[in-house]
């Protein structure tokens, strides 16, 4: 039986003063996925057929290639914002919630290094 | 990890049915969640048949035909039978509203049984009665008073223009029912820390007031990934609003109050 008050309850440890930077940058990212999502289907549909090596060359090209950094990079800090509130909603036993929520970033994080480096590959090393 | 059955025993099961009178032409169906902390029966559903010709309209009429007439076991909150008080909340034909103004003949499409349950995802201290303690400890923390330094003469009050006393139209309404928080499956999951939308919408009730000033610590009260964020413009609360108002667009506008002094 807990004998704390109901507001106390209610207050619980107060509010932690932040969330709007979350929200903002989840918005935000998701209006520049608007564009770079239309040019990714555009460009994936017209490499379509063309093989690998054409593929490579369009990825050469210094804009294609700023372009897809962007849109993966920007695809991932998106993703790994909305994962985090789904976690936050569903999973309530707590260390199951802490192992998730890092695990998202770890793996958000290593995609968009691995990401990186496979398009400067292309880019810049071939 | 989210609960996807219930357990064992808040399965709910059927119950008693109690028929109408032989002779009865116009009768409706009336299948009502029961659950009492003093015996060791599992929730049920009892079925009651009500002689609407000899009836009030509204779903709160019938409820109350059966506690007079056929069963005085069953138990709910009622007092103002006029949707200025909150307490008939309740969930009726699937969606939370009030009892004293739903009227039967807009349940169940006129014809079929008409489905009464406690508000959604709260304990239930018997039958219809739901227990409200955490959410009205929800509503004394976003200390819901006017909080002004400027001090005032006995005898004068403190001014407020038509057109800022516009802004609280849509607000002020509110019953605090808690018909939008219930519906609100973000408030089903985490109404431990998310204030849900009665009380949001409540907040803000102070912050659209001009002659509040205390703006800047009710937004940082607010400014919480729980409290406030876990709203995700679901948007039930302000369909189910049986006052017609809207919560969502209350929290709406405290998101871009918070915003617009980040930004």
């Amino acid at each position: 039986m807990s004998l704390r008050s109901p507001l106390s309850k209610a207050v619980g440890l107060g509010s932690a003063k932040h969330g709007f930077s979350h929200w903002w940058w989840q918005r935000v990212t998701a209006i520049a996925l608007i564009p770079l999502s239309i040019w990714f289907m555009v460009s994936v549909l017209s490499l379509l057929g063309g093989g690998y090596l054409a593929a490579v060359s369009w990825l050469q090209s210094p804009l294609n290639a700023t372009l897809m950094l962007l849109f993966v990079l920007t695809a991932l800090y998106h993703a790994q914002t909305g994962l985090q509130v789904v976690i936050e909603d569903y999973v309530h036993t707590k260390w199951l919630n802490l192992v998730m929520l890092i695990g998202v970033k770890f793996l958000a994080a290593a995609m968009a290094v691995m990401s990186v480096i496979a398009v400067l590959k292309i880019s810049v090393g071939a | 990890m989210a609960e996807f059955t219930l357990p064992k025993n808040s399965k709910i099961k059927q119950g008693k049915h109690f028929p109408a009178a032989e002779g009865t032409s116009n009768v409706r169906t009336f299948s009502v969640y029961r659950w009492s902390p003093d015996d060791d029966q599992n929730p049920h559903i009892d079925t009651y048949e009500v002689d609407m010709d000899n009836c009030g309209p509204m779903v709160l009429d019938a409820l109350l035909k059966i506690k007079n007439e056929i069963d005085p076991s069953l138990t709910f909150r009622r007092s103002c039978r006029e949707g200025i008080c909150g307490s008939c909340a309740m969930n009726i034909d699937g969606t939370n509203t009030l009892a004293c103004t739903k009227s039967v003949e807009e349940c169940g499409g006129g014809k079929k049984d008409v489905k009464v349950y406690p508000l959604p995802h709260m304990s239930v201290i018997k039958d219809l009665v739901p227990d409200m303690t955490h959410f009205y400890a929800q509503y004394a923390s976003v200390e819901p008073w006017l909080k002004a330094k400027t001090p005032v003469s006995q005898s004068a009050e403190r001014l407020q223009s038509k057109e800022d006393r516009e802004k609280l139209d849509g607000l002020y309404e509110c019953i605090l029912c808690a018909c939008c928080s219930t519906s609100c499956p973000s408030y089903w999951w985490n109404s431990d820390k998310y204030l849900g939308p009665a009380i949001l919408l409540q907040s803000y009730r102070w912050l659209a007031d001009s002659r509040d000033e205390a703006k800047g610590e009710r937004l940082d009260a607010l400014e919480d990934p729980f409290k406030l964020y876990r709203c995700h413009t679901i948007m039930n609360c302000t369909n189910t609003c049986p006052k017609g108002l809207n919560p969502g667009k209350a929290i709406g506008e405290i998101k871009k109050m918070i915003a617009e002094r980040s930004l």
